[in-house]
């Protein structure tokens, strides 16, 4: 029986769990700490919670500062805001000196759907991505934004997660590890490997159960860390495969499209994306919605991938 | 209050650090001697006096922070750290060379003493303000003084930071704003003018006191002041000459990231090594 549970509060469950074993962890919010669950971080340790209104740019230079103090900062936003109006500071105050600033952009991609396009965050990881030091995780399901939360606060230097705004899948088991940069293997096949981060993986997972009535057996994998891109790992998966497709809730540009393609610059393999293409997304009923809308879909991951297949023999 | 002797020893360093200013920058490149030069006696004062600090220990515990928000004027920073003993002095020439730990703006992961990378305006007073909070969780009684540009207030950030300090009680920070009335490009006054400043920290409820940003005593008055208010920051509005002690640099934009001729050079030295003459300890006594 599939279940579905929302990834927020994961996030400030497991910024708590931190908090109760490491002094050094404390939490920052720019006034979404009930939307982002960094709230519970505020319940549990009011003194290590800073609330900092309605502005993003000193919230990461302060958690800038509170990390030269020895701290290990959370600070968490809506994920646009997060990585759009405070680059400048994630990037000077933070990324140069490899800061201890772990930054949650809550809200994800187009979960914010009934927002529009100011509050849908289609290219942080691309941002991110370019920062030098950054690193750049991007949790599949709840159990492994709890995973990822506390690989962050291990993590020497700054990390940026994504996470969520609705109930996602949940594809791990309790008992799941995470390792920067491993892939998880959600299904085996062997003609085409569908790779895909976030609720995409849910999607991935879906068009391989379409592609297996074809007779086309997928192999579906989950991208959890986008930096550091394990390049090596990726041309490995893709090899002897007939194509590849990779799926993101983001950008084709500097996302998992982008890496992918890179990965496979000097092999064989054809690939072909499934991403929000070069605009902004806009307000809907539901995340569905947009996701029909912009292609983000379990069928368009298989029909590209039966295409590649067909081309390919 | 402050003794005669000590007073001297301040007024001598900020002339040493106006003299490696221009060693730094030397002839024919350009380099911030206006905003480096107008902070000095601000930074003697602070290295010199203030602050604790410990040169053979750049990481003590104990140690009060230093943050140049107005990074380009880190120069200035550097020679403070050179002359207190963080590295040699003759470490300064390699300012801006390519493998140098004197970057054109201040990192921190690069130099003992530099605690915080600043450059992109506006940062400083946030970074200072994390610091202050995470001294105040580890009950440390370290304090955090962070240099602003009165240009740089034009950065909507660093109200952010201002109307943010305040509201958490943050009482063991010092913002110093200096005043000089130029940047880049012009008067300050004409781009986003920040006057009235000294109205405008007390609208955002800082403790504020106004002194001329020169004068070693007055900075030294309004240091010690700033430690006794409680329950706020303080903001020392400090009133001061772009270029200071630099005659031809003096409220001269041009100097504000410029290039001496040889001659200004020469000048400049000239100029230098009279105030260093003029403070320096008298005969007998221990140079510092």
């Amino acid at each position: 029986m599939a279940t579905y549970t929302n990834p927020r509060p994961a996030y400030g469950e497991t910024l708590v769990e931190l908090g109760k074993v490491d002094p050094r962890i404390v939490a920052l919010d720019a006034d979404l700490c009930k939307s982002t669950m960094s709230v519970l971080f505020q319940d549990t340790f009011p003194d290590r919670y800073f609330e900092m209104g309605i502005a993003e740019a000193n919230m990461m230079s302060t958690a800038a500062g509170l990390a030269l103090g020895g701290k290990i900062a959370f600070a968490s936003s809506f994920a646009v805001f997060a990585a759009g109006r405070a680059y400048d500071q994630i990037r000077q105050s933070i990324s140069i000196p490899k800061l201890n600033v772990k930054i949650c952009g809550s809200s994800c991609g187009l979960s914010d759907y009934a927002d529009g396009a100011t509050h849908q965050s289609i290219e942080d990881v691309a941002i991110m991505r370019a920062i030098p030091n950054m690193t750049v995780l991007t949790p599949l399901d709840a159990t492994e934004v709890r995973l990822v939360v506390r690989a962050a606060a291990a993590i020497q230097g700054p990390v940026y997660m994504r996470v969520n705004r609705n109930p996602v899948l949940d594809l791990l088991d309790k008992d799941a590890t995470f390792e920067l940069g491993r892939y998880r293997v959600l299904r085996e096949g062997g003609d085409v490997l569908l790779l895909a981060h976030g609720v995409m993986v849910e999607k991935s997972l879906a068009a391989a159960t379409l592609l297996e009535k074809d007779g086309i057996s997928a192999k579906v994998v989950s991208v959890s860390t986008m930096k550091p891109f394990n390049y090596q790992g990726a041309l490995e998966l893709a090899r002897g495969m007939k194509g590849v497709v990779t799926a993101e809730e983001h950008t084709y540009i500097g996302g998992l499209a982008s890496a992918m393609a890179f990965a496979l610059r000097r092999s064989s393999v054809p690939m072909d994306y499934v991403a929000v293409e070069d605009s902004f997304g806009q307000s809907a009923f539901s995340t569905g919605e947009l996701q029909i809308a912009y292609g983000l879909t379990a069928e368009n991951i298989a029909g590209k991938a039966a295409s590649l297949v067909k081309e390919a023999s | 209050m402050i003794d005669k002797e000590k007073l001297r020893e301040i007024r001598h360093l900020a002339a040493r650090l106006r003299r490696d200013v221009i060693l730094m920058v030397g002839v024919g490149q350009t380099g911030h001697i206006g905003g480096s030069c107008s902070s000095a006696d601000i930074v003697a004062a602070l290295y010199g006096y203030k602050m604790k600090h410990d040169p053979k220990n750049p990481k003590w515990e104990e140690r009060d922070r230093f943050v140049m928000s107005k990074g380009h004027s880190a120069i200035v920073q550097y020679a403070a750290l050179a002359e207190t003993g963080y590295f040699p002095t003759s470490e300064l020439l390699t300012l801006k060379k390519m493998g140098s730990m004197l970057q054109g703006h201040p990192e921190y992961h690069r130099m003992p003493g530099i605690e915080a990378t600043t450059g992109s305006l506006g940062h400083g007073l946030s970074i200072s303000n994390g610091m202050a909070l995470a001294l105040r969780l580890d009950k440390k009684p370290s304090r955090v003084f962070c240099i602003l540009g009165d240009g740089e207030l034009a950065e909507g950030q660093v109200w952010e930071a201002a109307m943010f300090g305040p509201v958490k009680k943050i009482d063991n920070l010092v913002s110093l704003v200096d005043n000089n009335g130029i940047q880049a490009t012009g008067a300050v006054k004409d781009r986003l003018d920040s006057e009235p400043l000294p109205a405008k920290w007390r609208a955002f409820r800082w403790h504020v006191i106004e002194i001329d940003g020169n004068d070693a005593q007055a900075i030294i008055a309004a240091l010690d002041e700033a430690e006794t208010i409680k329950g706020r920051p303080t903001a020392i509005i400090a009133h001061t000459v772009k270029g200071k002690g630099i005659s031809f640099a003096e409220n001269n934009v041009a100097f504000h990231n410029g290039a001496m001729t040889q001659a200004q050079y020469d000048q400049a030295l000239k100029e230098v090594d009279a105030a260093i003459a003029e403070f320096a300890p008298a005969l007998g006594t221990k140079a510092n």
